[in-house]
């Protein structure tokens, strides 16, 4: 990881060091009456933000907030007015008609694009409550041979004013969810949310469900991949800006997906992906931002050590599943042993008894089974999604460094381009002078645009980063007190059950003489 | 036992079915047994510290009482395997349940050897019983005459005998159902054995889990860093919570049904080694008697004479024999259901304490939300 060196850069004297995430709805509140909300109306057919490799690096994109620049001024302490709080609605190359996509949006797509502060769409989540309910069911293969696939129905029910219908259906494939979090990453990436990773692909585990092996473990396999995209499904639509991305929408509610064909694991776009992860990587290590923010970098340290801790419970757990699953395997042969036992027996009492103790040792080992699920579905798999999480948490702090590097690039440039100018000033050539000094107050004029963006930008990404943290810290708590709860009835539930069959078997064991 | 009255044995000076074996000292590799008796009389008790050599050394004496008529026909208590002390896990594995816990269930095993042979009625008789639980000085050490009581572990040209056919029903039916039930028996301790040390396992990751959420504290005064910190701490209670019932479980498991099937063992072992004597003698009953029949005139009347013998002793060890597997069987029926009561109401126990801190636990995390 860079190292960040704390250093005021000499620009950033307005940029306020924000402790917490709620102090920016106050500020907004009161600034929201003073300034007319209007936006130009955003041209969708454009710009394009579909699935392309190349956003997160191609400057210009970032030409979605040029339209903002003139209403924005660097002294006013709230920033956010303006600028539209997530890019365009997504374009893919098939997509529903426009007339679908504003009737869909509704009153919320007004609330966005006219009231257009987050901060404001967080208050209007109050309003419109956020219930929604996201599973995951019904696996189905489809297909044969190496060309068929797993089919997952998507049931959502929900009653916000957000969706067309209160509870509807859709059948996704796999490469459907890596498509959709391919194309919200794409777009929410690049300016600071922490976007919920899709489950992994696995090779092996597919491999074994194409070819058709029914066994128990190709099962698991399935249901641990459900399980996962549910989990998915549900982080995504919590984020309240991810929630009304038109993609999210469309994947939810539309019958016909196009297919998301750069999923592939081995296609030349994935290996595309692959290089340009190596990129970034190198690129990370390179970059030496003069951190200014006491924030960032704590937070950089303690997203370090909760990766570290979370890693380790991780592994904890796994091995806990694994003895769980040990102790379901002994406990069956046991029972086994036992009912062996009880049929040699002569004595008649006795003979019983240990036949009736077979079957509480299955019972048990059922019980053993179930706990063992408990353990894994509800921790190892919520470890697992956390230690992706922080990934890209992780990924979102690279962002902002990226960003702080464009910024820093053009301001190098302007400063070359104005040297230039200024020795143009002493030169002698006349004839040719006057073209090239007018085009380099061109670009010199460029170059400021330039610069005050990516300042912007930089500021921008850091407010919404510091936000997203904030939720993200949030939301962890409540995940983690949810499985904990869920974790510890099913304890208490199979404690219970222990006790009945106990119970049953105490007279049994009496009984022998 | 047939003539077991509690507490008393005409033979010895203490009370049996109160033998106590109640600590044991380690001095380097070698381990110190301390019995504890009371006295017949009501006036006291005995104290005498014994090594594993003592108990081989009674078990010798008991083994070799030749003069005692049909002193074959009796199933031996049988002692358990030496411990090692600092022994490695596959050594302690051939121990089963007795190489588990800290020596308990060991302690536990030579106690009922040695309640079981004060209690037997032929066994109580020698001399040396007494004289180990009583006598102050360790018993003399010396290794007594080799007999012909060792290991059934035999050379391989015993083994055949041991499918002899048999001349009586009773035995035969005996013989064949003991070696089913060893089988058996053998396999379902081991399976449990099995049971109990992943039980173990799992205990210790539990242990492990919780030291690990103990550590994820986070410092700050930030009010969700404090919030997460509080999960960790209370969710590291829970799993100290699920280790400790584990292990209770685990130490139930052990030392009552685990310490039963592994007395069950040991004893049907001890009745298959009476059984293959009894073979072995009825053998050379029939041997002698061919004999007899071939001989000269002239060595006749001597191979009568040891046929008649053989035939005696023959009929000694039956009789003790029939008695012996009688009591083994009424005893048989005890110690199991004794085992699974006392097993099964350990276990409704722990079930029902572990049922009770759970739910305390999940009321604090109902309460946090």
């Amino acid at each position: 990881m860079a190292d960040s060196i704390r250093d005021p850069p000499a620009e950033n004297t307005d940029f306020q060091e924000l402790e917490d995430g709620e102090d920016l709805l106050l500020e907004s509140a009161a600034a929201r009456e003073s300034e007319p909300a209007s936006l130009p109306a955003v041209d969708i057919s454009t710009k394009t933000n579909g699935p392309k490799q190349d956003s997160l690096f191609d400057e210009d994109t970032e030409d979605l907030f040029a339209e903002a620049t003139e209403e924005v001024s660097l002294d006013s302490p709230e920033r956010d007015v303006l600028l539209s709080e997530g890019p365009s609605p997504a374009i893919t190359p098939i997509t529903p008609p426009i007339s679908v996509i504003t009737p869909r949006i509704g009153h919320a797509h007004d609330d966005m694009f006219t009231h257009s502060s987050f901060d404001e769409i967080e208050e209007e989540e109050g309003g419109d409550s956020f219930d929604i309910h996201i599973s995951v069911s019904d696996p189905e293969k489809v297909g044969d041979g190496m060309n068929a696939y797993m089919a997952y129905k998507v049931t959502t029910k929900t009653s916000m004013s957000l969706f067309r219908q209160k509870d509807f259906s859709v059948k996704r494939r796999f490469s459907d969810f890596l498509g959709l979090h391919s194309k919200l990453a794409s777009k929410y990436l690049h300016i600071g949310y922490i976007v919920p990773p899709a489950p992994e692909k696995s090779i092996v585990g597919m491999t074994k469900v194409k070819v058709g092996k029914e066994d128990q473990s190709s099962n698991e396999f399935v249901e641990k991949r459900r399980s996962a995209l549910e989990r998915y499904l549900m982080r995504t639509v919590k984020h309240p800006i991810l929630l009304k991305d038109p993609d999210v929408l469309q994947f939810l509610e539309s019958s016909e997906l196009p297919r998301a064909v750069n999923t592939q694991a081995l296609s030349s776009a994935g290996i595309l992906r692959m290089v340009n992860k190596a990129a970034d990587a190198v690129n990370k290590m390179t970059i030496k931002m003069n951190e200014s923010d006491a924030w960032f970098e704590e937070k950089q340290q303690h997203f370090e050590n909760l990766d570290a801790q979370l890693r380790k419970l991780h592994a904890s757990v796994e091995s806990l599943v694994c003895h769980r699953k040990e102790l379901s395997v002994n406990t069956a042969q046991f029972a086994k042993s036992a009912a062996m036992l009880g049929n040699s027996e002569d004595h008649t009492a006795l003979s019983r008894a240990l036949s009736q103790l077979a079957e509480v040792e299955e019972k048990i080992d059922q019980l053993h089974q179930d706990q063992a699920n408990a353990d894994f579905y509800l921790f190892s798999e919520l470890l697992g999604d956390y230690v992706r999480l922080i990934t890209a948490v992780k990924g979102v702090f690279d962002q902002r460094m990226k960003t702080w590097q464009k910024w820093q690039d053009s301001q190098m440039l302007l400063q070359k381009k104005r040297e230039a100018e200024a020795k143009l000033q002493f030169a002698n050539k006349p004839d040719k002078l006057q073209q090239t000094k007018d085009e380099i107050k061109e670009e010199i004029e460029e170059l400021e645009g330039k610069v005050q963006q990516g300042e912007r930008d930089f500021e921008q990404i850091s407010k919404t980063i510091r936000k997203e943290v904030s939720r993200f810290e949030r939301e962890r708590v409540k995940d983690f007190k949810m499985i904990i709860v869920k974790y510890l009835e099913s304890l208490v539930q199979t404690q219970q059950q222990l006790i009945k069959y106990w119970e049953a078997f105490l007279p049994e064991a009496k009984a022998i003489s | 036992m047939m003539e077991e009255v509690k507490g008393a044995s005409s033979f010895l000076s203490v009370q049996v079915h109160n033998i106590k074996v109640t600590e044991v000292l380690q001095d380097g590799d070698s381990l110190t047994f301390i019995i504890v008796s009371q006295k017949m009389s009501g006036t006291g008790e005995f104290h005498v510290d014994r090594t594993y050599e003592d108990f081989e050394w009674l078990q010798q004496h008991l083994f070799s009482q030749e003069d005692v008529p049909g002193i074959q026909g009796v199933i031996f208590p049988p002692l358990p395997a030496r411990l090692q002390v600092n022994a490695s896990s596959k050594t302690l594995r051939h121990l089963g349940f007795l190489g588990l816990g800290e020596w308990q269930p060991y302690c536990k095993a030579l106690e009922t050897f040695l309640r079981q042979v004060a209690a037997h009625s032929i066994l109580s008789k020698n001399r040396a019983v007494e004289i180990f639980l009583t006598s102050s000085d360790p018993p003399g050490r010396q290794k007594v005459k080799k007999n012909i009581f060792n290991r059934l572990s035999q050379a391989v040209e015993e083994m055949r005998k041991e499918g002899h056919k048999d001349v009586d029903d009773f035995f035969q039916t005996k013989r064949d159902h003991n070696f089913l039930l060893t089988g058996y028996t053998k396999m379902a301790a081991e399976k449990f054995l099995d049971v109990v040390l992943t039980e173990q396992k799992i205990a210790v990751a539990c242990g492990h889990f919780s030291t690990a959420l103990h550590l994820c504290m986070e410092q700050g005064e930030n009010p969700e860093k404090q919030d997460f910190s509080q999960v960790c701490v209370k969710l590291s209670e829970v799993f100290n919570s699920i280790k400790k019932s584990m292990t209770s479980t685990a130490m139930n498991d052990m030392n009552t049904l685990g310490l039963g099937l592994d007395l069950e063992t040991r004893y049907q072992e001890a009745e298959k080694e009476m059984l293959f004597r009894r073979t072995c003698k009825l053998v050379e009953l029939q041997n002698a008697t061919k004999n007899a029949e071939k001989a000269k005139p002239v060595k006749k009347a001597v191979m009568e004479e040891a046929k008649k013998a053989t035939e005696t002793e023959f009929r000694q060890i039956c009789e003790v024999a029939k008695k012996e597997i009688i009591q083994l069987e009424s005893k048989h029926v005890e110690t199991l259901q004794q085992a699974l009561v006392q097993w099964c109401e350990k276990q409704l126990l722990t079930a029902k304490e572990s049922a009770e801190v759970y739910s305390q636990h999940l009321q604090t995390f109902k309460r946090m939300q």
